[in-house]
């Protein structure tokens, strides 16, 4: 009972208040709309800005003079006349996230401490013979530690909002997306089987295709939104065909996911192979790898916070996290295992490299956040999943920090993105936190990173697989480069731009941010410094054990940290203080992010497009318009010919009639005469 | 005697039928239709006088008061339908078919 109401709480929460929120949303005179673009063949856009009623074209006009008067922006901002139901979409945004965030603490707590496990069963969704699809909660130890960050960072990110979207047109829509992503999240983390996990899976992806989309005005962040969408059903087509494996292959009983691993020995091998690649499929959509990792760039068309939320702490970590889930199944498939660890590596190493020759402040950080999920799949392949959880949490902290940062950046220098135009900013207290969460990601010591990317590199190295650790090795070498590279750039300038100060609500919760990206490892020591790895014990997932000796794994830190410091000091050389970041030539297969998205047109939408023009003029227009045009017309043609009959002179009329009795007249003569 | 009766009407009917169908002219038509008219009154009687039943007179008795009255209504008719097409031709007057059609 008590298991219910929190679970339930917990979940619902936040949406509720985003059904409010749009509750109170509709009710909002819209104050234009805009009919998206009709786009031709020639890839020629026109927008056309409909007002709704008369009485608000003046209101649009209106608002487009207050947007070219004001400061040039890259995202367009209209003042709403509706500002007065701010303070009410706060309060609501925050209780709900609020109330999840503290009961997710709570669950936390208590699996953390006394061992407790928390299920709800709610109802029964579907019952086909003896096997039921039930719609149930269940809180163990890996759901209570992804709620353990997921819940609080979202609710800090929405405080981060309150402050980012202030006097925004569409506060209401956004907060209201934001929550339907925080219920969907929790019930993703939450589900007890894969088939509520996907709702939640789905449900993640469509708010974030809501949120990449958000300032829909401006098409190519609507043109983003439909790329992010369209490149994750690639993945959901795995998650789902393995899903329907899966649910073929087990032969009764429930389809939670205890049942599951029990019936996982009875599977044949192959089919086993095939259900854990095609999830891995799903992992690849949400998680940004290699091949399907092209959408996670563009995502960063959303406002900030939202990339801080979706696209860096929480939802592409999904991937990883359902990849976990089904630890049991990837033990039982170790070449599906290793495949993985290889993705993982090729995305790590390749993001790293493409983010060297960035220059949009979110885009470097967007391909960090692919690089960090890399080396998470590489910990996942070769078994050392709580080391990928463990990363996981601390990417959680550190990653949303960087991108509220980038955000507070961006927001005080006007939406300038491009950090050869942010050279030499002065802002104190953001570059502070933001050199912490650097300094975090590029695994220094003592932050919480440097463990968690520790425990991954002592299992690489472990696991006997060289190449993978090289390339983990020369990716966290390419981290640092990128990562001061970006920094130096940015506030050691001799040019000096200064700004105002963020408000406090974006302020504080990035304060907190701070602290626990310093803190987060210490829950997690490994036993190398007398630690106790309290969360992978915690965790008790299905691990590999590595047994490496101490001391080896001291040496392999500090040849890490070493060299790692001698990049970060020939980055500051580089690029501190010079010109360099301008000069640098800007072309190269690089710069051009390897021609993927040239290739991926050319190969899969060009001929996508191909095909389904010939499906249109072939198959559609010729074969099957064609013919039953074909048909109504020889029905017309007949028609016409009878009607020459039905001329309207009564006299005819008079002789069909006469040649209709005299014919019945003679057949019933015949007739009788015969009968007789 | 009732043979020869029946011949004549059948006779009289016919030539009422290839009036009524292949003549232009209304009046005609409405000539050939009382001649129809009257070659059925005509083999009622024989039929009547043969069975020595004289309901049959009686009915036709009321058809020729039918076919006077008849008489009446078609000579306005004549006068409205010529004034609308200030002819009397039945091709003329089609729009009973899809006439629009051609």
């Amino acid at each position: 009972m008590r298991d219910n109401l929190l679970l339930t709480i917990l979940l619902l929460s936040p949406l509720s208040s985003a059904a409010l929120i749009f509750l109170i949303n509709i009710f909002q005179k819209r104050d234009c709309f805009v009919v998206p673009p009709h786009n031709d063949e020639m890839g020629h856009c026109e927008q056309f800005v409909v007002p709704l009623r008369n009485d608000e074209v003046d209101h649009c006009e209106q608002s487009e003079a207050i947007q070219s008067v004001g400061t040039p922006r890259a995202f367009p901002r209209y003042r709403s006349r509706h500002m007065w139901k701010q303070p009410i979409y706060t309060f609501l945004a925050l209780t709900g996230s609020g109330i999840s965030a503290v009961l997710a603490l709570y669950v936390g707590y208590y699996s953390y401490f006394e061992k407790e496990v928390f299920s709800s069963h709610l109802f029964t969704w579907l019952s086909i013979g003896n096997f039921t699809i039930e719609v149930a909660l269940r809180a163990d130890a890996l759901s209570s530690f992804m709620l353990l960050f997921v819940a609080p960072v979202s609710f800090l990110i929405h405080i981060y909002a309150t402050g980012y979207m202030d006097k925004d047109k569409s506060y209401g829509r956004f907060f209201a997306y934001f929550n339907i992503f925080v219920f969907f999240m929790l019930l993703l983390v939450l589900a007890d089987n894969p088939i509520i996990m996907f709702i939640g899976w789905e449900g993640v992806g469509l708010v974030s295709y809501a949120l990449i989309g958000f300032y829909f005005k401006d098409i190519q962040n609507t043109y983003a939104g439909n790329k992010a969408f369209i490149v994750n059903r690639v993945g959901d087509f795995g998650f789902l065909s393995a899903l329907m494996l899966l649910f073929l292959s087990i032969p009764s009983g429930g389809f939670s996911f205890s049942n599951i691993f029990l019936s996982l020995i009875q599977i044949e091998p192959f089919s086993l192979s095939l259900i854990a690649f095609l999830l891995f499929v799903g992992a690849m959509g949400k998680s940004a790898q290699i091949p399907l990792f092209v959408w996670l760039p563009d995502a960063m068309a959303g406002p900030t916070p939202v990339s801080a939320l979706i696209h860096a702490a929480t939802m592409v970590t999904a991937g990883v996290y359902m990849v976990a889930r089904f630890a049991p199944l990837y033990n039982m498939t170790p070449n599906i295992a290793l495949l993985i660890a290889y993705v993982g590596a090729l995305s790590a190493l390749f993001a790293a490299l493409i983010a060297t020759k960035q220059y949009d402040i979110k885009k470097i950080l967007a391909y960090s956040t692919m690089s960090q999920l890399g080396f998470m799949f590489m910990a996942l392949g070769v078994g050392a999943y709580s080391s990928a959880l463990f990363h996981m949490f601390t990417h959680a902290f550190f990653k949303a920090l960087l991108f509220m940062a980038a955000g507070a950046i961006i927001v005080a220098f006007h939406h300038k993105q491009d950090i050869r135009e942010l050279r030499g900013i002065k802002f104190p207290k953001v570059f502070k936190m933001m050199a912490i969460a650097s300094l975090t990601i590029v695994a220094i010591p003592p932050f919480s990173a440097f463990f968690s990317k520790d425990a991954i590199m002592g299992a690489l190295y472990a696991s006997g697989h060289v190449e993978i650790f090289a390339i983990a090795f020369v990716t966290s070498l390419l981290t640092a480069f990128y990562m001061s590279r970006m920094m130096f750039v940015l506030f050691f300038s001799k040019s000096e731009q200064s700004a105002d100060e963020s408000p406090k609500s974006m302020v504080y919760p990035m304060l907190l941010l701070t602290i626990f990206s310093i803190f987060a490892g210490f829950f997690n020591i490994p036993e190398v410094f007398g630690g106790a790895m309290n969360f992978s014990h915690w965790l008790n997932l299905a691990d590999k054990s590595f047994i490496i000796p101490h001391a080896k794994e001291l040496v392999l830190m500090s040849i890490n940290t070493l060299f790692i410091a001698l990049v970060m000091y020939n980055t500051y050389k580089k690029y501190a203080y010079t010109n360099e970041i301008i000069m640098e030539e800007n072309y190269g297969i690089v710069t051009k992010k390897f021609y993927i998205d040239e290739i991926y047109n050319k190969i899969i939408v060009a001929s996508l497009h191909k095909l389904s023009h010939f499906f249109e003029k072939k198959i559609s227009n010729f074969l099957i318009d064609e013919k039953i045009n074909l048909t109504a017309l020889a029905y017309l043609k007949f028609g016409k010919i009878i009607s020459i009959a039905e001329n309207g002179n009564v006299r005819f009329y008079a002789l069909y009639m006469l040649i209709g009795v005299m014919s019945g007249f003679v057949y019933l003569y015949w007739f009788l005469r015969s009968a007789v | 005697m009732l043979k020869a009766y029946m011949i004549l009407s059948i006779l009289l009917f016919s030539i009422g039928i290839v009036g009524l169908i292949s003549r232009r002219n209304i009046i005609v038509i409405y000539m050939s239709i009382e001649l129809l008219l009257n070659a059925v009154n005509l083999s009622l009687i024989a039929i009547s006088a043969d069975l020595a039943d004289s309901s049959a007179q009686v009915m036709s008795l009321i058809i020729i008061a039918i076919a006077a009255s008849e008489a009446a209504l078609f000579m306005s008719l004549f006068v409205v339908l010529f004034r609308n097409r200030a002819s009397l031709d039945a091709n003329l007057f089609d729009m009973l078919g899809n006439s629009n059609e051609r």
